[in-house]
């Protein structure tokens, strides 16, 4: 070496340098390459925080609808872009505006947080990008703020509360209470179950609401107990879903009334609720053993990849895939043929492990309702409480 | 509102009162007394709600987990005194802002780590794990009024420690002054070390107590640190019967907030505060 006449660590140096060049260079071509061959799909997801383990099993649901169609989309290959959301309202325009703009994904799929996703459906709005929502239930999603670009492969929040409602007016309950923390989802939520408890002849006589997130519900207790509606229906969500349902059995509540809620009341919370929740009646998109083939099949081939049982979110994420093949499929892959692209997917008839899923004119889900009956450790199915529920567009002008 | 609801909305009141104060005792004896402020003390209540969980899962008994996870949780304190926060006594608030609300995130995030992210439930001890009836359809559960006799034990006791032993007057004087206390030939070092385990064994105490009627999830700790602080403030600075009445009123005023105003629940608590406050600059007991 040292005949050549470079010292060794000069000529180190330079090689060094050398290879950074031609990674930059690599780098730099590689966006022209993929837009050619592969299609982009950004997930825009919580892993982090509360709500990780959700943003996990919406992408292994993602992944797997994915991978049981070869991998592809419309035929051509995919590449991710993950962004952690975080559950941060605040941060959800940078966040989507990085898939968008720097990233140029063809379409973005998220999120869980509602917050979240009414800001990402904003800048969808206005950016035109492809937005498929796997979760989030605010109701203006598909309502005043709906756009045609946007789908939700989910639910809305005031449909568990219209089965609902509908289900208890038809086992002739005749006076009700609702409680809920007072913010959106939980007033969609029993909004939902006001507006068809009504409807079919029985009386909400008193709507409780205590601040977001606090989870002392004694005194609400007491006031249910002098109240003695016929039936209760809540809407809480994780720890405080396990509080309210343990707090209610503890004051003897359930006893004498019933206390019904959308199925997110009891849904990977019965470990922690153990015997309070037994028996109780919920409603939901989804229960674990959904007697269909798509399910059975799903659910096998999710344990397979994964290891582990899936969700209703997992499902909810294999969905958000399947929607999605059946407009790549109808446009070849060249996502730029929008027209074409969302007529195909307003006019998807999808065979999901929930039963067949089709959308509303503002792109929300036409699914059958279940209600469930908490038995153990599982929600059990009981039967379908509202059959292709299809809620109004509430605002949506499309 | 007849009778009967009013009684039972009191009971109420009370109950939620006395067991905030077994939260914000702890942070009475830690920020009142020490003056060190200290926002991972919701921490600690978690770190005591996971312990109970975790160990009454090991050994079968929350009695037992009690008993061990106070022995653990006095370990950590002293831990964390020597280590952290001893050295400081002597720096303004903000570095106590910034050390404790880093330790926040580390503790939420080893509990992430160890633990897990799902929502965990404990089972209510089979002697208390029954109710009395109190109208038709309400009956009340056997253990929340147990935890209010601990509660009011754990008031008494506190206040005799620091008002009526020799170790309670050390603790006051080092308040006062540290550097007279340490001349005069007391190792006010020693002293404080144990006080801020104090601090940090009641509150993961009142995790523990808890745990059974609240459930363990994450970020529970974060859902009563601003409560405690408030009840410290209300109280006055370092009191412990001002911690004991402000969180009776804050309890009393909480409930019936939910009741009568529904629409204004979220602000009843703050509301009283500020009242307090205009009235009692210093809070309703401070020493002086």
């Amino acid at each position: 070496m040292k005949e050549i006449g470079f010292p060794r660590r000069t000529g180190a140096t330079i090689a060094t340098i050398a290879a950074i060049a031609t990674a930059c260079a690599l780098l730099a071509a590689s966006p022209a390459l993929a837009q050619q061959g592969k299609l982009k799909v950004g997930l825009m997801l919580p892993y982090t925080g509360t709500y990780a383990a959700l943003g996990n099993a919406i992408t292994n649901g993602f992944k797997l609808a994915i991978a049981e169609n070869g991998g592809k989309l419309g035929g051509r290959d995919i590449e991710y872009f993950t962004v952690d959301d975080e559950s941060d309202p605040a941060k959800a325009p940078e966040n989507i505006n990085k898939l968008i703009k720097r990233d140029n994904v063809d379409v973005v799929v998220g999120t869980v947080h509602s917050g979240v996703a009414l800001a990402m459906a904003k800048v969808a709005r206005d950016t035109k990008a492809l937005l498929v929502i796997p979760n989030a239930g605010a109701d203006e999603i598909t309502g005043p703020l709906c756009s045609e670009n946007v789908f939700r492969t989910s639910f809305s929040n005031s449909q568990m509360g219209i089965a609902m409602g509908k289900v208890m007016a038809d086992q002739k309950k005749k006076t009700a209470v609702t409680i809920t923390w007072k913010y959106a989802a939980g007033e969609e939520s029993t909004g939902g179950f006001k507006e068809s408890f009504e409807a079919g002849g029985g009386k909400v006589v008193k709507e409780l609401f205590l601040p977001f997130p606090q989870v002392e519900f004694q005194p609400l207790l007491t006031e249910i107990a002098a109240l003695k509606p016929d039936v209760v229906y809540a809407f809480f969500a994780g720890g405080g879903a396990v509080k309210f349902v343990k707090d209610y059995a503890a004051a003897g509540l359930n006893k004498t009334i019933p206390l019904v809620g959308p199925g997110f009341l009891t849904d990977g919370t019965l470990e922690a609720q153990g015997d309070a929740a037994q028996g109780m009646l919920t409603t939901l998109h989804y229960t674990d053993d959904l007697d269909n083939p798509k399910n059975k099949a799903f659910k096998a081939a999710f344990e397979k990849a994964y290891k582990a049982e899936p969700d209703v979110y997992a499902m909810q994420g294999y969905d958000a895939a399947q929607l999605l093949i059946v407009g790549a499929n109808a446009v070849k892959g060249d996502l730029t043929k929008r027209a074409e692209l969302i007529k195909a997917m307003e006019g998807a008839k999808v065979d999901s492990p929930r039963g067949t899923l089709s959308f509303t004119k503002s792109h929300n889900p036409i699914h059958d309702i279940y209600l469930r009956k908490v038995d153990g450790k599982q929600n059990k199915y009981v039967s379908v409480a509202v059959k292709q529920l299809t809620d109004p567009p509430r605002g949506c002008k499309l | 509102m007849d009778i009967h609801s009013f009684l039972i909305q009191l009971l109420n009141g009370l109950q939620y009162g006395l067991l905030l104060f077994l939260v914000a005792s702890g942070l009475t004896l830690i920020f009142g007394i020490m003056g060190i402020i200290n926002l991972a003390h919701g921490s600690f209540y978690m770190i005591g709600a996971y312990m109970a969980f975790s160990l009454s899962a090991l050994t079968g008994s929350l009695l037992t987990a009690i008993v061990v996870g106070i022995v653990l949780s006095v370990a950590l304190g002293v831990v964390l005194e020597w280590a952290l926060f001893s050295h400081l006594y002597k720096r303004d608030h903000l570095e106590q802002v910034l050390l404790t609300y880093g330790l926040i995130l580390v503790f939420e995030e080893l509990r992430s780590l160890i633990v897990g992210n799902d929502v965990h439930g404990v089972a209510v001890p089979a002697i208390f794990n029954w109710s009395i009836p109190l109208t038709a359809t309400l009956s009340y559960p056997v253990y929340r009024l147990f935890m209010s006799a601990v509660c009011i034990v754990l008031a008494v006791l506190l206040y005799l420690l620091i008002s009526k032993t020799r170790i309670g007057m050390m603790i006051r004087a080092g308040a006062s002054n540290r550097e007279m206390v340490a001349s005069l030939g007391l190792n006010i070092n020693l002293v404080y070390r144990l006080v801020f385990a104090l601090g940090v064994a009641l509150a993961a105490f009142a995790g523990m107590l808890a745990a059974p009627v609240s459930s363990v999830y994450p970020g529970m700790g974060t859902s009563v640190l601003i409560i405690c602080f408030v009840v410290v403030v209300i109280g006055g600075i370092g009191s412990v019967w001002g911690a004991l009445v402000a969180s009776l009123l804050i309890g009393l005023a909480d409930t019936f907030g939910k009741v009568l105003l529904p629409e204004a629940a979220g602000v009843t608590v703050y509301l009283l505060m500020a009242a307090i406050l205009l009235w009692r600059p210093e809070g309703l007991f401070r020493r002086v």
